[in-house]
């Protein structure tokens, strides 16, 4: 199955306000996405827009493969060991294996602490671990890169640079520049 | 089916006494603290607490209910469980369905076991136990489907625990009417009335809650 990923006309309204309009896109196998712009243009509400979480104001998304969305939030039960919380996703993946994402993001060694102990870096690279459970076509990142030492980032750089020369797309939001060949996207062009 | 059996797991290694949420005992605590102290309050006439206290556990037990609705729904909102299910095709209505199952487990089991002691307390015959014992259990069900809206309800707004109590109390009155009409009446008609009143409410949850999650979303 081809990864797509197209939208077209989007206008997407908070409340009273409208953030951004007329935005279109077209990404196919092996592209890449890099979303910038000032605080509240709302790339997040234009990743959530994209991963079909919400729905625009104005304007159609249309997607051709399962979408993972890495975003602010854990998802991962704080109470539970991340071998516990990170196991559920990887049982809805269709019993995923999880020992090979855990070791590609180093975080092997911390399945058995309660995720509530992790810090804001190994959560985020937990998330990443989540992401990697099954072959998704569409990575849809939110700041994927906040909180991570300059190791991990580096392989989430390599992590979304394979992910694409496999024939996925990738679309991230991301303040810093990062080593990648990839398309920019300035939401502030678009505001309204 | 495969993946409401691994919410429900979930849900159950969460929310079950002894679970990693650790809250689960609250309700038993305060069902049984009413028990203990209702008598201090109203005097020790046998007669007096025996006529009064099975309505009295009734009460103490749709308030005990409160108790867990805080973190039921608020703390995976927060935390995106709902997105990252919606993304995988996983219905918020299939979620609510396995919490409100875990949720009733997670309470009303160990209360219906609480009811023999707090019966001793405040020395209620062996009929009105047993009486008190369907209606609970009839009743129960209800109570957690009621909770589990309101929680959804109040997922995405702050300091939404004292609301809950506001608005679970009065949808849960036919409930309590019911509930605690059964022990006061010789055939079953009561608690049939509350089991009636539960099995509609607990068909409409899991879809009002889901809804509520829908809506919040944003």
């Amino acid at each position: 199955m081809q990864a797509r990923l197209s939208a077209t006309d989007l206008a997407c309204r908070k409340g009273e306000r409208l953030l951004f309009a007329k935005l279109g896109l077209d990404l196919g196998p092996g592209d890449m996405l890099q979303v910038r712009g000032p605080n509240g243009v709302g790339k997040t509400s234009l990743l959530r827009i994209l991963a079909g979480l919400s729905r625009p104001f104005t304007g159609s998304v249309e997607r051709t493969g399962e979408a993972g969305l890495v975003d602010g939030r854990h998802a991962l039960d704080t109470e539970r060991t991340l071998e516990d919380a990170l196991g559920f996703w990887a049982r809805l993946d269709g019993n995923a294996d999880m020992q090979g994402p855990l070791d590609t993001l180093g975080i092997a060694p911390l399945a058995d602490i309660p995720t509530g102990y992790l810090s804001t870096g190994q959560k985020q690279r937990a998330v990443i671990a989540r992401l990697l459970l099954r072959k998704r076509p569409i990575w849809l990142l939110d700041e994927p890169f906040a909180g991570l030492d300059a190791d991990s980032q580096s392989l989430l750089a390599r992590l979304i640079a394979e992910h694409c020369a496999a024939g996925g797309l990738c679309v991230f939001v991301s303040h810093q520049s990062v080593d990648l060949p990839a398309q920019n996207l300035d939401l502030a062009e678009y505001a309204a | 089916m495969r993946a409401f059996a691994i919410l429900l797991r979930r849900d159950l290694a969460i929310l079950l006494p002894g679970g990693a949420r650790g809250s689960a005992f609250l309700p038993l605590i305060f069902f049984l603290l009413v028990a203990i102290l209702f008598p201090f309050a109203v005097g020790p006439e046998p007669s007096l607490l025996a006529r009064t206290g099975g309505g009295v556990l009734w009460v103490a037990a749709l308030l005990a209910s409160i108790l867990p609705l805080d973190r039921l729904v608020a703390a995976d909102r927060e935390a995106g469980v709902f997105d990252q299910l919606a993304l995988r095709g996983i219905s918020e209505e299939v979620a609510m369905t396995a919490r409100l199952l875990a949720h009733w487990l997670s309470f009303a089991p160990l209360m219906l076991i609480a009811t023999l002691p707090a019966a001793a307390l405040l020395s209620l015959t062996g009929e009105t136990f047993w009486r008190l014992f369907v209606s609970l259990l009839a009743g129960t069900p209800g109570l957690a489907a009621i909770g589990l809206v309101v929680a959804a309800l109040l997922a995405s707004l702050r300091g939404g625990t004292a609301l809950a109590g506001l608005l679970l109390a009065p949808l849960a009155v036919p409930l309590v009417i019911f509930g605690a009409g059964h022990l006061a009446r010789d055939d079953i008609s009561g608690a049939l009335f509350a089991a009636a009143f539960s099995l509609v409410v607990c068909a409409i949850a899991p879809f009002a809650a889901a809804a509520a999650i829908r809506a919040a979303r944003d």
